[in-house]
C-alpha cells in the first residue's frame, strides 16, 4: 500500500459565496455547508464561527476536532463506514487541508467535554490553538437521548470535515509526503537484518462518550485486528469519545497519529517498521484479558522485537496498558509505554491505577491534575457555565470576571497519550 | 531581595540545648534568634538570610500531642511570619524526622511556607513527609552535621537566589520529594517514544519518564465470626448519589464524599437517586443505582436474618481519577464514622 | 480505600470489576464484579434474573468477609484464587 499525502497549507478561513481555495485561504459558502449538515431532522439549529490563533476566544464545551482531508486518488474515499462506504482505504492520493480544523461544540452530554482556549496560557496546553477553526455549534431537540445526541453531533463534524476537503481535491499540495507499507512477508524480506517494531493502538471502548470506530464499527465489538499506518490517514478510525478532554484522542489526533509519523523517520534504517496492532478497553475482566493475550499474540506473530504502545484515557484503562505490557514482556517483546499521569493537584499521589516491573520504559504526556487559572477570554462560543461539571472542573471553577481555574484535564488534547505534544512530568 | 530572609528553625530537645532523652517530654516552647545549631547555620547564611525565632519541642511531647503541637506551631508561625521554615536536620532519628516533617506539613500546606530541612533517606519521616520540604541528605549521626548544614546552607542560598523557584532535586541536590510536575519540552511525546525504542532495541541505558511505584500491603482484617449480628455497611465509588448531586460531587476528581441516608429505603428508585461519576457510561445506573450499590439485595439478606443490619448510611465518592491521597482521607474519614457507628464489615463497590 | 478502611479494624471486600488493579493496590478481599458500568446488574438480563446475579454476587462478598484470610484472595465462587 503506497499512500501519497498531498499537504495544502492554509493559512486564513473566510466565509464567502463560493467555497473554494485561493491564495492559501480556505473560504466557506455557509449556506451551501449549512443546508448539507443540517439535513437531520433532530437539528434543532447550527451555527458556524470563525476562529484564528491568537484571537481572544475560547470553545466550550469541545466535542471533537477533525481535519478536512479528501481522497483524490485511489479506492474509497475518507472516513470509511461513516462518510465513505466500506472500501479499503490508505492507498492512492489524500489531500490534506494543513493548519485548518473542524471544531464540534453544543450542549454538554456527558461529563467529559474540553475546553479550546484560543490565545492566553490556556491555548499553550491545547495543540488546536494554533490553528483556524471552523466552530459548528450544533443544538439538538429536547427529547433526544444522550446516544443519539452524540452521534448527531459526531455526523455533524465528519460531514463538515469532508465538505471542506473537497475543496482541496484539484489543487495542487505544497507538500508531497509518501508512505509504504509492504504484505509482511515482502517487508520482512525487505530488511532481514533489522529489528522488527510494531506500533500498539490502544482505543477508548467504554460506552457511551467513551469510544471510537474502525471503518465505522465500534472498537468494543472488535477482536484486536492488524492494519496498515496508512489507513489511519484516511480516518479510518475516529473518534466517538471525550474520555476526559485531554487524554481523549480527537479525530484529528487519530488522522495525524505521531506516533506513526515518528516510527516512519528511522524506518528501513535502524528497524523495520511491520505495522499497526489496534486494540481495545473494554470495561469487563473477560475483554481485557482476552484483547491483551490476543494482541500480544498478534506481536508475536508478526516476530516483533520491539513495540511502542499507546493508551487512551486513564484509570480502568491503566490495567489494559499494563496487561499488554506483562503479556508482550512474557514474550520477550521490548516496550515503551506512552500514557499520562493522575498524581493529583500536588502531584504527590500514584500517577497510574495499576503498576508493573515490566513497564521499564515509559513516556508520560503529563500530570493532568495539574491545575491552571485560565484568564477570561472576550467571546465565548458554547456554554461556559458548564465548566464546573466538566471532568477536571469543580464547584467554583469559573469565577466572576469569566477566569477559569481548572485542571488541564479539561482541555482538550493537553495530555494526549499518542505523544502529539510537548508536556512531559518530572519527579522533584 | 533587599531584605534578608526572615527564618525560623525548629529542633528538638537535644540540638535546642536543653537536654537528652530525660528532656523529650518538654512542652513546645519559642526563643528569640538562632539556639544551639542554628547559631552555625546562621553564620553560612551571612548577610542572606537570618534565624528569627527559634521553636523547640520534645520529640516525645510532640509524637504524644500531635493535634496540640500541630496547632501551636501553626500559630507560632502565623505570628511570626517567616519567609523560610528550616527544620532539625534530623539525621536517622525517627521521633525527630516525624516531627520535622509534621512541622513542614502544616508551614506548606497551611501557610504556604516553603521548608528546608536534613534527613537520613531511611529515617520514616522522610518517606512521610517529602512532599513538604527540601530535605537534603545527612548522614545517619549527629556527627554528619559539619556538612548537613553547609548543605542546607547551599540549597537556602539558591532559593533565595531564585526567588523559591528551585530546580529538580539532582540539580539542587536534594532528596526527590515524590512530587510530579509537567514541564514543556522541545520533543513531542511520540519522538521521545522512538528514541527510547531506539535505545532500548540497541540495548543502551536509557531513563523512564515515569518509574513504576510499588505498593504497600495491609494485614487482612479478621473474619466476621457471626454475621447474623453484624451491622454492614455499604460504600462505593461509583459516585451514586441522590437525585440532583446535592452536594455537587465532582465528576472526576472528586474533592469530597457524601454520606446519605438509608432510612426506610428499600431499594434505589430511578426516581430518586443517579450516578455523578464522569468515567463510566452513565445510563445503566441512572436507570437503576442498584447495580452499583446493592441496597435492594442487602435489605433482602437483613430481613432474612443473613445479616444482623445493614447500616441507616452510605458512603459515596467518585472515583473518577481522583488521587489516592484524596481516596486515602476520604476512607480514613468514613471508616471513623462507620467505627463510631458500631459497623464491623464493609462492602465497597468499584466501577 | 479499601485498605484504609481495613487498616481501621473493620473487616472490607471490594467487589470491582478491574481485579488486577485491585490485586496490584492490595486489597485484600476481591469479589469479581459484572462489568465496569454495572458492576452488580446486568442490564440484559430481566429484572428477576438481575437481581439474582446481584444477589450471588452480594453473597460472595459475605462470604468473603466470614472467611479468614492470612494473604490476598480473589473470592469468585467456581474457580478460587489464592496467590
Amino acid at each position: 500500500m503506497k499512500l501519497e499525502l498531498g499537504k495544502i497549507i492554509i493559512d486564513d478561513l473566510q466565509f464567502a459565496v463560493e467555497t473554494r481555495i485561493s491564495d492559501k485561504t480556505l473560504f466557506i459558502n455557509q449556506e451551501e455547508l449549512l443546508e448539507l449538515i443540517g439535513e437531520d431532522s433532530r437539528i434543532i439549529e447550527i451555527n458556524l464561527d470563525i476562529v484564528h490563533p491568537g484571537e481572544d476566544v475560547r470553545i466550550i464545551p469541545v466535542k471533537d476536532v477533525i481535519e478536512p482531508r479528501v481522497k483524490v486518488k485511489g479506492p474509497g474515499g475518507v472516513f470509511p463506514g461513516f462518510i465513505s462506504g466500506e472500501e479499503m482505504v490508505g492507498s492512492g492520493r489524500t489531500h490534506v487541508l494543513k493548519g485548518v480544523a473542524v471544531v464540534t461544540t453544543g450542549k454538554i452530554v456527558g461529563f467529559q467535554e474540553g475546553i479550546i482556549d484560543m490565545n492566553g496560557l490556556g491555548a499553550e496546553y491545547t495543540p488546536f490553538s494554533k490553528f483556524h477553526n471552523l466552530v459548528v455549534d450544533c443544538e439538538v431537540k429536547e427529547n433526544i437521548k444522550q446516544h443519539e445526541h452524540e452521534e448527531i453531533l459526531r455526523m455533524v463534524g465528519l460531514k463538515t470535515a469532508a465538505y471542506l476537503g473537497k475543496a482541496a481535491k484539484e489543487i495542487e499540495a505544497d507538500e508531497v509526503e509518501t508512505y509504504e507499507h509492504k504484505p509482511f512477508l515482502e517487508a520482512a524480506a525487505e530488511y532481514p537484518n533489522l529489528p522488527k517494531v510494531g506500533y500498539i493502538y490502544m482505543l477508548q471502548s467504554q460506552g457511551l462518550m467513551h469510544d471510537t470506530y474502525v471503518y465505522g464499527v465500534d472498537a468494543k465489538k472488535i477482536i484486536p485486528t492488524l492494519m496498515s499506518p496508512t489507513e489511519i490517514m484516511d480516518g479510518a478510525i475516529l473518534s466517538g469519545n471525550c474520555v476526559s478532554a485531554c487524554d481523549k484522542n480527537t479525530t484529528y489526533v487519530h488522522q495525524n497519529n505521531p506516533v506513526i509519523e515518528e516510527l516512519y523517520k528511522y524506518h528501513g534504517k535502524k528497524y523495520n517498521f511491520m505495522g499497526v496492532i489496534i486494540t481495545n478497553e473494554n470495561v469487563t475482566l473477560a475483554d481485557k484479558e482476552r484483547s491483551s493475550n490476543f494482541t500480544a499474540k498478534l506481536a508475536e506473530m508478526l516476530s516483533l522485537d520491539a513495540v511502542i504502545v499507546s493508551e487512551e484515557g486513564f484509570g480502568n484503562p491503566d490495567a489494559d496498558l499494563i496487561m499488554n505490557s506483562k503479556k508482550l514482556a512474557g514474550k520477550e517483546i521490548k516496550t515503551v509505554l506512552i500514557t499520562d499521569e493522575y498524581a493529583g493537584r500536588d502531584g504527590a499521589s500514584q500517577s497510574l491505577a495499576d503498576a508493573d516491573p515490566s513497564a521499564d520504559a515509559v513516556i508520560t504526556a503529563g500530570n493532568a491534575n495539574e491545575v491552571i487559572d485560565l484568564p477570561p477570554m472576550e467571546k465565548v462560543i458554547g456554554y461556559q457555565d458548564f465548566a464546573d461539571v466538566i471532568a477536571g472542573g469543580f464547584e467554583g471553577s469559573i469565577k466572576e470576571d469569566g477566569s477559569i481555574s481548572v485542571e488541564i484535564q479539561a482541555i482538550t488534547g493537553s495530555t494526549n497519550e499518542l505523544g502529539f505534544n510537548n508536556l512531559t512530568s518530572r519527579s522533584y | 531581595m533587599s531584605n534578608k530572609l526572615r527564618i525560623v528553625h525548629y529542633l528538638n530537645q537535644f540540638f535546642g540545648q536543653i537536654g537528652g532523652e530525660d528532656k523529650a517530654d518538654i512542652p513546645l516552647r519559642k526563643e528569640d534568634g538562632a539556639v544551639g545549631a542554628g547559631t552555625a547555620l546562621n553564620n553560612l547564611l551571612g548577610e542572606d538570610a537570618e534565624i528569627v525565632n527559634t521553636i523547640i519541642c520534645g520529640d516525645t511531647f510532640f509524637n504524644e500531642n500531635i493535634e496540640e503541637s500541630k496547632s501551636k506551631i501553626k500559630a507560632m508561625l502565623q505570628e511570626i511570619k517567616p519567609d523560610l521554615l528550616v527544620a532539625g536536620p534530623a539525621f536517622n532519628a525517627g521521633r525527630y524526622g516525624v516531627a520535622c516533617g509534621t512541622a513542614a506539613e502544616i508551614a506548606k500546606t497551611e501557610l504556604g511556607i516553603d521548608v528546608v530541612s536534613g534527613i537520613y533517606p531511611e529515617n520514616p519521616g522522610y518517606e512521610m513527609f517529602k512532599q513538604y520540604a527540601y530535605f537534603v541528605e545527612t548522614s545517619d549521626s549527629a556527627a554528619g552535621m559539619r556538612s548537613a548544614l553547609p548543605d542546607m546552607a547551599k540549597i537556602i542560598k539558591s532559593y533565595i537566589q531564585k526567588d523559591g523557584e528551585l530546580k529538580s532535586p539532582a540539580e539542587e541536590e536534594y532528596l526527590p520529594r515524590g512530587v510530579r510536575k509537567n514541564v514543556f519540552v522541545e520533543e513531542r511525546g511520540a519522538a521521545r517514544a522512538v528514541k527510547m525504542l531506539l535505545k532500548k532495541l540497541e540495548e543502551k541505558e536509557f531513563e523512564t519518564e515515569y518509574p513504576m511505584p510499588v505498593f504497600d500491603r495491609v494485614e487482612p482484617a479478621e473474619a466476621i465470626r457471626d454475621m447474623k449480628k453484624t451491622k454492614v455497611a455499604l460504600v462505593t465509588t461509583g459516585g451514586i448519589v441522590p437525585k440532583g448531586n446535592p452536594d455537587h460531587i465532582e465528576s472526576s476528581s472528586a474533592s469530597k464524599f457524601g454520606e446519605y441516608s438509608l432510612e426506610g429505603v428499600m431499594s434505589l428508585e430511578q426516581a430518586s437517586y443517579e450516578t455523578a461519576h464522569g468515567g463510566y457510561d452513565p445510563v445503566c445506573a441512572n436507570m437503576d443505582s442498584n447495580r452499583v450499590l446493592p441496597v435492594d439485595i442487602m435489605r433482602d439478606l437483613e430481613k432474612e436474618g443473613v445479616i444482623g443490619e445493614l447500616h441507616n448510611k452510605f458512603y459515596t465518592t467518585v472515583g473518577n481519577g481522583t488521587s489516592v491521597a484524596n481516596s486515602k482521607i476520604y476512607a480514613e474519614e468514613i471508616a471513623e464514622k462507620l467505627n463510631a457507628a458500631g459497623v464491623q464489615a464493609v462492602i465497597l463497590t468499584s466501577t | 480505600m479499601v485498605k484504609e478502611i481495613e487498616k481501621a479494624g473493620l473487616a472490607v471486600v471490594h467487589v470491582a470489576t478491574v481485579v488486577p488493579i485491585s490485586k496490584t493496590v492490595g486489597a485484600n478481599r476481591i469479589v469479581p464484579a459484572v462489568a465496569i458500568p454495572y458492576p452488580l446488574g446486568n442490564p440484559a438480563l430481566s429484572e428477576s434474573e438481575e437481581k439474582k446475579l446481584r444477589r450471588s454476587i452480594v453473597e460472595q462478598a459475605i462470604f468473603a468477609l466470614e472467611t479468614d484470610i492470612d494473604k490476598q484472595k480473589v473470592f469468585s465462587g467456581e474457580k478460587e484464587e489464592a496467590f
